[in-house]
């Protein structure tokens, strides 16, 4: 029953379309495509690549353990940050892996919503992603409070205190924008999910496996009834993770924004940090999807033209982020004030200028390599610029947040900030669980949707037999 | 096909599914009752004391004022415990043999000090002054209760932060005359609302509920 394909939204047929058959390559059927992605899954030997890629994440999410033991024991003292930088790498990191989220939110919701077939082979991964860098992102906040065990205070509750949080202060506003996001991420990834839960529970071997896919299937037999709901309830989810994508990284920026430091207070900082982020995100879409198509021999899913897409989203929003550096400069000059000014000055000639260089080399200069047809379509070259990318993003937020903080108001209280082994072990121990968890997906869970690929199937075997042709009447556009 | 499910299961999943929502709302509830319960904040908890004194002996029975014992309440943050001299201005005298008192004559003797149980013990990172109350019209009974009428001290009030903001947050529903702050069985004569507005006036009684009032 699980090969019956979504009913709702009649468009034109895809098969109609001679660019859509660049999404799959031609000679899939609806069972082939089951079986080659879910294959991945229920196979019993574990390739060992798989094993290798995971032992090293591991090993390095491992480092959490004495990164976050110390923390605790000993407070945030073991950080560099101190003040005037009394911000570093607890928010630098914390925006670094929210932004890269949003490639996940924009794949799934609003290219839904757009009707962009393409977005099929690459929204279950990009949406894992997502869900597994806003858990890195959240452990920021949380330890650098000191005590994570009290971090129901900034819930307004009513607690025994009497009071409520600062609901004027734009770190509050984060809880709520962060909490709604990593919510609505999981739901949407988790009901995407079913339809292929059911197929991994018809086709799994053993009865404990049939068990676990079973009760996460919740039931699904695949009744038309069931996808009509589905449907419904899928759309209803990406209604309301579109504005996220906007809405997140726009209060991510007014943590920023709404401080008064030089470097900060601007007002394009919104829109400059959801392009940041979307360019970010796609980096890191990009970073996972090229090794894993490759190792997996997922070409015929994750074609080059999908790897072309990202690379021209890749662009796209680079160059919005360009832009967003010139006019950081623009106003800085034209607010004539002494302290733009000099925050300028500082951050070409400060002491931190050669992080600004290497951010403009990795995200100014590289991209450009996207403009040539070549780099976009090469998985080597794509891979590097990606990789500049997502080390770019990390500088621009090293860049906004420790240049600006080092040198503030007042003179007296200047002081540079040196990252310690602790810092660098929080953050490469993020980076390891990070990895770790995005090797369990590939191997627990369809790193493609399964159901979603059956409806691209009817292009790829166009003409090839009764099975195709029916499904293509049935099936309409990619949701 | 084999069914890898008991029919039963879907029950089940319906009841664990409905009923997590539940489960999940009456444990906050419970958390926040018991959060706010005499098990967590000792309030009307009688605490066991090494000598059993009984406010309700001293102060009703016999008349002896707050001050008699807690001698520093209107010069200093402290009220102060009484030393056993204290007690032994009158307990040379009276009731010299008690074996109830046995203890208090070792003190004496030894100068040790009688090791109380503290029973209102706010936090370190709590900033607090009984003298300023005192002066600005916070009777004792307001935050200790009728220890008149207590045969062993307990803790009349729960202590915590939202207890304290009552008070700081509308200083005029609980201020009273200065010259009452000892009475035991102080009532306002007019309606409080009328003379707290008049001694918030009088007193400059100012709302603080600045952070750094008490927490510095």
């Amino acid at each position: 029953m699980t090969d019956r394909a979504p009913t709702v939204d009649p468009g034109p047929a895809p098969g109609a379309s001679p660019a859509g058959e660049e999404f799959i390559a031609p000679g899939h059927s609806l069972e082939s495509v089951t079986d080659k992605i879910s294959h991945l899954v229920l196979t019993r030997r574990t390739p060992r690549g798989w094993w290798i890629g995971f032992a090293i994440s591991f090993l390095l999410a491992m480092l959490l353990v004495p990164s976050v033991g110390v923390l605790l024991a000993k407070g945030t003292g073991v950080w560099g940050l101190n003040v005037p930088v009394g911000w570093a790498f607890a928010i630098i990191n914390f925006v670094w892996w929210i932004g890269i989220g949003h490639a996940g939110t924009l794949i799934s919701a609003i290219l839904l919503l757009l009707r962009q077939e393409w977005r099929t082979s690459i929204n279950r991964f990009a949406e894992a992603m997502t869900l597994f860098a806003v858990t890195c992102a959240g452990l920021y906040p949380l330890l650098h409070m000191g005590r994570p065990w009290l971090f129901y205070w900034l819930l307004p509750y009513p607690n025994t205190m009497g009071t409520w949080p600062q609901f004027r202060s734009p770190l509050v506003w984060d809880v709520f924008a962060v909490t709604t996001y990593a919510t609505v991420s999981a739901l949407f990834w988790y009901v995407g999910l079913i339809p292929d839960f059911a197929t991994l529970r018809d086709r799994a071997k053993s009865l404990p496996f049939k068990r676990v896919y079973g009760i996460l299937a919740l039931g699904w037999r695949g009744a038309a009834r069931h996808w009509d709901r589905y449907e419904t309830a899928y759309l209803l989810l990406a209604g309301l993770a579109t504005p996220l994508v906007v809405s997140v990284h726009t209060v991510v920026s007014f943590d920023f924004a709404a401080g008064i430091v030089p470097g900060w207070h601007a007002t394009i900082f919104p829109p400059y940090f959801v392009a940041g982020a979307i360019f970010a995100g796609f980096a890191m879409v990009l970073t996972l999807a090229i090794p894993l198509r490759q190792f997996y021999d997922l070409g015929d899913f994750i074609t080059r033209r999908h790897l072309e897409n990202m690379g021209k989203v890749l662009l796209a929003t680079g160059l919005i982020v360009a832009y967003g550096y010139a006019m950081e400069f623009f106003f800085g000059w034209y607010s004539g004030s002494e302290y733009e000014h000099s925050m300028l000055s500082n951050r070409l000639s400060g002491p931190y200028r050669n992080y600004f260089f290497a951010l403009m080399v990795c995200n100014v200069l590289a991209p450009q390599l996207l403009w040539i047809k070549r780099c976009r379509t090469h998985m080597g070259w794509l891979f590097l610029v990606a990789m500049f990318v997502n080390v770019g993003m990390w500088l621009e937020r090293f860049v906004i947040v420790v240049v600006s903080l080092s040198r503030d108001f007042l003179p007296s209280s200047w002081d540079l900030y040196e990252p310690t082994k602790w810092d660098w072990g929080l953050y490469v121990g993020t980076i390891g669980l990070f990895l770790t968890l995005i090797f369990l997906f590939i191997r627990f869970l369809p790193v493609i949707s399964i159901f979603e690929m059956r409806t691209l199937a009817p292009q790829s075997s166009e003409g090839n037999g009764d099975e195709a042709d029916e499904a293509a009447d049935r099936e309409g556009g990619a949701s | 096909m084999t069914q890898i499910f008991h029919p039963s299961f879907n029950t089940i999943s319906k009841v664990t599914i409905f009923g997590a929502v539940f489960f999940l709302g009456g444990g906050l509830w419970l958390t926040a009752e018991v959060n706010r319960s005499g098990y967590v904040t000792n309030e009307g908890v009688v605490r066991e004391q090494p000598v059993h004194f009984s406010h309700k002996h001293h102060v009703q029975g016999l008349g002896i004022d707050c001050r008699y014992c807690h001698t520093s309440v209107e010069v200093s943050s402290s009220a102060g415990m009484p030393s056993t001299k204290t007690c032994m201005t009158c307990h040379s005298l009276v009731w010299t043999n008690a074996e109830l008192l046995e203890l208090v004559r070792d003190s004496y003797r030894t100068d040790d000090s009688i090791e109380w149980t503290r029973v209102h013990d706010l936090p370190d990172y709590a900033y607090f002054d009984h003298s300023i109350h005192v002066k600005k019209g916070v009777g004792c009974t307001t935050c200790h209760g009728q220890v008149d009428g207590m045969p062993l001290m307990w803790q009349e009030n729960s202590l915590q932060m939202e207890w304290c903001l009552e008070c700081h947050r509308e200083p005029e529903l609980f201020v009273r005359p200065r010259e009452h702050v000892f009475d035991m069985d102080w009532q306002p004569a007019e309606e409080q609302a009328a003379l707290g507005a008049r001694l918030v006036e009088e007193y400059d009684i100012q709302s603080l509920t600045n952070c750094s009032t008490c927490h510095r």
